[in-house]
């Protein structure tokens, strides 16, 4: 049992709980034991820095000093805005150490800086990917477009993840589930975040072009790898079908999830029940189960060739 | 009782300071005459042992001075020049010598102003420091005999 | 014992105002080894330097002190001026009492006394100055120009002109660089080609130019005057001699389907060819990477039938060796490709293209025949969207500069296109509007009024492929920001300008210096734009900065002119002021270790190594040498020098050391 450190963050306890369960099952799959950071809170996410940077620093500082106290070196951090903050506290700290120790004495913690802070998709890479073709038993065999939302990717030179236009890590990756992962235009496109309470409209309009072109590319499944991306995408669907003047039905899965169906999890341990809009993927016909390794050129963070 | 008068002496690079030099004088912008000007070709030339020399015949302060990073007329003396003087510093704390007695600075050939202000200061700061001493204790140089200079 | 005359100026007030002009000859006079002493009011005059003349020779003196202005304004005068009275030169030195004392100091003894220490540091220096002559460097009068574009072919014709001769490098199979691929150029609209070929045929014809194509610079030795450099012709599997050019070969070659490099990839080209039709030299080459013969050793078809038997299959690469007197370089530039955007698609759009690649769909002679087609479809785009400043201006990215001729081709561009696609909406989104030359401005006016192109202010930030169109978002910043989608068939970037590839290693070979981005380095971004910081290599065209044509042509002239300076002596006369080794009797033959810590500073790669020998050939010692034709006199080495082996004229160890000894001691 390999045991891996885990921070939820305050959405995977409440609004995204399939989030957490879909991660907790296939983690298990793969005899990886989430270990929950104790004590752990609130990340701050977007409320913070933009009111009050210390306020902004501390909060994650505080979460990876309690991780670093129970000798923890890797946390897989599910919510992209939390891996963000998390991210950038980091860096922001190691650049500056006078700020650090200012910190230091706000949280009242020993902070080290050490942590390792994986997104779902590098957690994924590093502890399940080299075993995930053995035990597919149901391919993904579905027209996905990969959405990557804001977060995961910018800012490109602090995250140094994936490619920051056209990301290519979760398309590689659900393309070793089964998956047929589609080129399409709006992968890092903003959904409108936050204004979800305030803006509906905004994110009715902005979450509805990105489904709008994920569906004229005949998408059949959305995958995302963030909370407030599903949420966007999934919850706020009437208002998206009100914009576009039409009712798209297409589901907003977890990477999670689609990783968890593919391994032969069942719909409801990965909370595909939770999701406001029904998840009604047709049966395909069965295949081999080897799934055939498409072999991709661009995986790297972005280079750029002149 | 008479105020101590420093003696500097200011080693320029042909091709910035001493034209900057110039340009002050042209613009007839007054500064200390505590400072007599030694020309070289590039500040690259000085190495430590100028530096001690002038030192060693009692001199209070120096001045090194040469075009701006970049701006070389030979492309990198002055980086040289800086590189040298990084060190040096580090010397002449050992030696006992003031570090603050020399001051190392970039005077382009257009900035007859700030010549002015890099002699004002260093003289001012000189002064405050007060007269060097200590090279009477060191073995007067073979050149240099009880006749005056030798004529060879 | 000296004999040193020293002669104090007053300059008429400007330094007898503050200094005592008088007392100050009288006191140095009384310095041991002054012969003679005086003070005068304009030594600079006619009566003032012949004073200073029949001083010399009336006194003997062997060495000369002018107290007077800076040395920056009138050394040379002086220094003429005991030349003429039969004195070297080098035995005079001034002393500036103006700008450094007369005219920095109030009136009173203490100017006096300064202007006193500055005469006798001069003095004690002059004692240790030793008579120099002028250094002379033979000239090979032959230039060497790399690279022919247009600048290259400019600079070989005016030098050659000159009646000197050239040797033409150039790396393609054929000379005629970009400007060969433009369609019309700006802002008179001319067809580039046909101003172009001529000058072409011109330098293949010319008695003076040795042209060597397919050719690349693979070594370069020697200084100023005297360079060495080793050329390697690539092997273009034809006997030139025997090739009449008839082409026979390109049309039965059977590999048809290679992206054309002249076409930027639009057009196709067989493995055995011509790059265009009025290439010159226009004898084909066979690209071995690609040949049947050369992959599977099968086809030889090309050889079956030439007229003239002239396939050489076995033919190897051939290196010839020249001598030079200057080197002219002119590489040009090149353009970024469309795969270094990642929000335009990261080149995978066959309809977004680079500006080189409009070139071609508008030439007549190109892939389209002139026609704008989609290269995607072939069909006409009834929109096309030109994005300025691709890459260019943008410090995220890491290219900062502005390459100066984007907006002119982009007017130019929209206009070409508004003239073939009459019903064709041309959109140019634009940061700044830059055309500074000759008629630039109107030009675009023209574009923006009668050819009706939307100039729309403000960047793309995103191209993507949709049902066979590509949206463009931008934004338009006049209106305040409002965001623009347009639904285009075309889009063609505006790519930034950057040093062509193998500049680099180009610049090392060669030893000249270049900056960040590769361009090569001029010595003066003011007042030496055409030269480099490595005496005899001069730059001309876009290989120091992106530039239009009249710049390129401006500039291989001016490199031209300064070739042909070089070249109107026999000798170079330099400045003796430079470092020397010291070297001694044997044993010991130098205070030099042989640790070359000076040749690793050098700038101007003055130092060499000398292999001392003994009577049997076998080598004891190598020792620093400092090519006197290439140094310049900096004075890095000397200070550098752990055994003070190495000194320099004019400002030597002991010159410094007498100076600061005289200074502080009186």
């Amino acid at each position: 049992m390999i045991k891996v450190g885990f921070y939820p963050g305050c959405s995977m306890k409440g609004g995204a709980r399939e989030y957490q369960e879909s991660v907790t099952a296939l983690a298990k799959v793969f005899d990886i034991e989430l270990v929950e950071v104790p004590d752990w809170n609130c990340c701050g996410a977007t409320a913070a820095h933009n009111l009050n940077k210390e306020l902004s620093l501390s909060l994650p500082a505080r979460i990876m000093a309690l991780a670093e106290k129970e000798g923890i070196t890797d946390i897989v951090v599910p919510c992209a805005a939390c891996y963000n903050r998390l991210s950038v506290t980091q860096h922001e700290l190691a650049e500056d150490p006078s700020l650090t120790v200012k910190v230091a004495s706000i949280i009242e913690l020993k902070y080290e800086g050490t942590t390792n802070i994986l997104n779902i998709i590098q957690f994924i890479d590093k502890y399940i990917t080299d075993r995930l073709a053995e035990k597919v038993v149901k391919p993904f065999d579905y027209k996905t477009a990969c959405y990557y939302g804001c977060l995961l990717v910018r800012p490109h030179s602090i995250l140094k993840f994936d490619r920051v236009e056209d990301p290519q890590s979760m398309d590689v990756l659900v393309r070793k589930a089964g998956a047929n992962a589609i080129d399409w235009a709006f992968k890092t496109e903003c959904c409108g975040a936050g204004m979800s309470v305030s803006r509906t409209d905004t994110v009715a309009r902005l979450s509805g072009n990105i489904l709008k072109d994920a569906v004229d590319r005949e998408a059949e499944v959305v995958v995302v790898a963030c909370p407030m991306c599903h949420s966007n995408l999934d919850m706020r669907r009437p208002e998206i079908n009100k914009f576009l003047e039409k009712k798209i039905d297409v589901p907003v899965l977890y990477i999670s999830q689609v990783l968890g169906l593919a391994v032969g999890i069942d719909a409801k341990t990965l909370g595909l029940n939770r999701h406001m809009t029904a998840v009604n993927l047709p049966e395909k016909p069965a295949k081999d189960t080897a799934v055939a390794d498409v072999p991709q050129k661009v995986v790297n963070t972005q280079k750029t060739e002149v | 009782m008479q105020e101590f008068e420093p003696k500097i002496v200011a080693f320029v690079c042909n091709w910035c300071t001493y034209a900057g030099a110039d340009l002050t004088g042209t613009s007839r912008t007054k500064y200390a005459a505590n400072v007599k000007i030694i020309r070289f070709p590039c500040t690259g030339r000085i190495d430590f042992m100028i530096l001690m020399k002038a030192f060693e015949n009692g001199a209070d302060g120096i001045i090194v001075s040469g075009c701006h990073p970049n701006d070389c007329h030979y492309s990198t003396g002055n980086f040289h020049a800086r590189r040298r003087w990084i060190v040096f510093r580090n010397l002449l704390n050992f030696t006992g010598i003031d570090v603050e007695r020399i001051q190392f600075s970039w005077v382009s050939a257009a900035e007859g102003f700030k010549w002015a202000d890099v002699v004002n200061n260093t003289v001012k700061k000189v002064r405050e420091i007060g007269p060097y001493e200590n090279y009477k204790n060191i073995a007067v140089s073979t050149l240099f005999n009880e006749e005056g200079i030798s004529d060879e | 014992m000296s004999r040193i005359g020293v002669f104090v100026c007053h300059c008429g007030e400007n330094i007898s105002g503050t200094v005592d002009c008088e007392k100050v000859a009288r006191i140095t006079g009384e310095l041991k080894g002054v012969e003679f002493s005086t003070d005068y009011k304009y030594m600079c005059s006619d009566p003032g330097q012949t004073l200073l003349k029949e001083a010399i020779k009336e006194h003997k003196l062997d060495g000369v002190v002018v107290a007077a202005c800076s040395p920056r304004m009138h050394e040379p005068t002086f220094r003429k001026a005991t030349a003429e009275a039969g004195l070297n030169p080098f035995l005079c030195e001034m002393a500036n009492i103006r700008e450094h004392c007369s005219w920095v100091h109030p009136k009173d003894d203490l100017t006096t006394e300064k202007a006193q220490d500055l005469v006798r540091v001069m003095v004690e220096k002059v004692k240790k100055n030793k008579a120099l002559n002028s250094i002379k460097v033979p000239v090979t009068k032959t230039a060497l120009v790399v690279g022919g574009g247009i600048a290259g072919i400019q600079a070989a014709l005016d030098i050659a002109n000159c009646g000197h001769k050239v040797v033409m490098v150039e790396r393609q199979p054929s000379i005629g660089g970009h400007m060969s691929q433009l369609s019309e150029t700006f802002p008179t609209l001319d067809c580039s080609q046909c101003i172009l070929t001529p000058r072409m045929v011109e330098v293949a014809q010319h008695p003076n130019i040795t042209l060597y194509t397919y050719a690349e610079v693979e070594s370069v030795d020697g200084f100023i005057g005297n360079f060495k450099v080793k050329i390697r012709k690539k092997s273009k599997s034809i006997d030139e001699d025997l090739c009449t050019g008839c082409g026979l070969c390109t049309t039965k070659c059977p590999q048809k389907k290679i992206p054309n490099e002249f076409e930027r990839g639009l057009g196709l080209r067989p493995a055995i060819y011509v790059p265009f039709p009025q290439a010159v030299p226009n004898k084909p080459v066979i690209d071995r990477e690609n040949c049947t013969y050369y992959i599977k050793g099968k086809c030889k078809v090309c050889e079956i039938v030439c007229p003239t038997k002239a396939i050489r299959f076995d033919q190897e690469d051939e290196i010839v060796e020249i001598e030079a007197g200057a080197i002219v370089m002119a590489t040009g530039f090149d353009v970024l490709k469309t795969n270094y955007f990642p929000e335009y698609g990261y080149g995978k759009y066959k309809d977004v293209i680079d500006g080189l690649a409009f070139e071609r769909l508008a030439s007549a002679s190109g892939p389209t025949q002139g026609e704008i087609r989609r290269p995607s479809d072939g069909q006409i785009p009834k929109k096309i969207v030109f994005v300025a400043c691709a890459g260019s201006r943008d410090p995220a990215k890491g290219i900062e500069y502005c390459s100066k001729i984007c907006c002119m081709y982009t007017a130019k561009h929209a206009m070409l296109y508004k003239h073939k696609v009459h019903d064709g909406i041309p959109y140019v989104f634009y940061m700044d509007i830059r055309a500074g030359g000759k008629n630039y401005e109107e030009f675009v006016r023209r574009t923006i009024v009668e050819d009706e192109t939307k100039y729309i202010r403000g960047r793309v930030s995103t191209i993507y492929e949709k049902n066979g169109t590509l949206i463009v978002k931008g934004a338009d910043t006049l209106m305040g920001g409002i965001p623009i989608e347009i639904e285009a068939d075309m889009v063609v970037l505006a790519t930034a300008g950057v040093a062509n590839h193998g500049a680099e290693e180009l610049a090392q070979t060669v030893h000249i210096s270049y900056d960040p981005y590769k361009f090569f380095a001029e010595a003066h971004p003011k007042l030496k734009p055409v030269e480099t910081n490595t005496a005899g290599i001069f730059l001309a065209g876009a290989c120091q900065a992106p530039k239009d044509i009249p710049e390129s042509v401006a500039a291989a002239s001016g490199a031209a002119v300064k070739v042909a300076a070089l070249f109107s002596n026999d000798q170079l006369t330099r400045d003796p002021l430079v470092a020397v080794v010291n070297r001694s009797a044997p044993p010991v033959y130098s205070q030099c270790v042989g640790c070359f810590l000076c040749q690793s500073v050098c700038p101007y790669q003055a130092i060499e190594r000398e292999e001392i020998k003994n009577r049997n050939g076998e080598v004891i010692k190598t020792l620093a040498r400092v090519n006197e034709g290439l140094c310049q006199g900096c004075g890095t080495c000397v200070a550098l020098c752990r055994t003070k082996a190495i000194d320099i004229h004019g400002y030597s160890n002991q010159q410094v050391y007498t100076e600061i000894m005289a200074l502080l001691n009186d």
